[in-house]
């Protein structure tokens, strides 16, 4: 695991979250800042697949009580959530959009944090 | 008759909290039962209960099946009140938990809100269907 990213994806998910919660509020369905916010939720997507793999590995080489099943499994779901997220919110032209995306953002959050328990070794 | 209604406008967050839980619900029922099914029987058995639910709840919801939607909905409710009791009133038989114990306490209690607002949206979506 690299120490730090799961926060740093944490605090600025939940930022993206409320972003999107804005604009569907507004009723900002399309526009630069929703081109914005997925650009920044590209990044994140990075770091989310940098971690998966480096996770991973981390897990396949270490010796710590880690539910390996488990661990790997909220690895591979927060790399989906976002892409899977993104895609059903675009493809809705109304300010529902936006709220799909901040519901997608707001669970990645809960994956990275439960994944940093995991590793810790809390079942 | 698939109603596209269903998964438009709020029905899209909805569709989207669903698949949410279709897939964590899935995810666990699937380790519980994989790995250590003899420890509690009953709950992980109920687990596994609630991801058929929510898979196709989710499913009915975004394709637009109306009456599978309102099936898979009212067992989900009924599901939630009575596992949630049950995991109060007989312990024993919960000693993992699984997303329907306690009311959905684990999960923020949204599978307590989801079935409801899932009701609501049907019956509403009922009514500009027909209004159409």
């Amino acid at each position: 695991m690299i120490p730090v990213l799961p926060v740093v994806v944490a605090v600025v998910t939940t930022l993206a979250g409320g972003w999107a919660l804005v604009l569907s509020v507004r009723d900002r369905p399309a526009g630069r800042q929703l081109l914005t916010l997925l650009g920044v939720l590209a990044v994140v997507e990075v770091a989310l697949l940098v971690q998966t793999v480096a996770g991973l590995v981390a897990l396949a080489g270490t010796d710590r009580p880690v539910h390996g099943v488990t661990f790997a499994g909220y690895l591979f779901g927060a790399v989906l959530v976002l892409p899977i997220g993104a895609w059903w919110a675009v493809t809705e032209r109304s300010r529902w959009g936006p709220a799909v995306l901040a519901v997608a953002c707001l669970t990645v959050p809960v994956l990275v944090l439960r994944l940093d328990q995991l590793w810790a070794g809390h079942a | 008759m698939p109603d596209p209604a269903l998964r438009s406008g709020p029905g899209r967050v909805l569709v989207a909290v669903y698949a949410i839980f279709a897939v964590a619900a899935t995810a666990r029922s699937a380790v519980q039962l994989g790995t250590r099914f003899g420890d509690a029987p009953v709950a992980y058995l109920l687990s596994a209960v609630a991801a058929v639910v929510y898979v196709v709840a989710t499913a009915a919801l975004a394709r637009g099946g109306r009456r599978l939607a309102l099936a898979a909905v009212l067992i989900e409710l009924t599901g939630v009140l009575v596992v949630g009791t049950a995991s109060i009133v007989v312990p024993q038989e919960f000693p993992d938990a699984t997303v329907w114990s306690f009311y959905g306490a684990g999960y923020g209690f949204v599978p307590l809100v989801l079935p409801p607002l899932g009701l609501l949206w049907l019956r509403r979506t009922a009514r500009t269907a027909s209004s159409r």
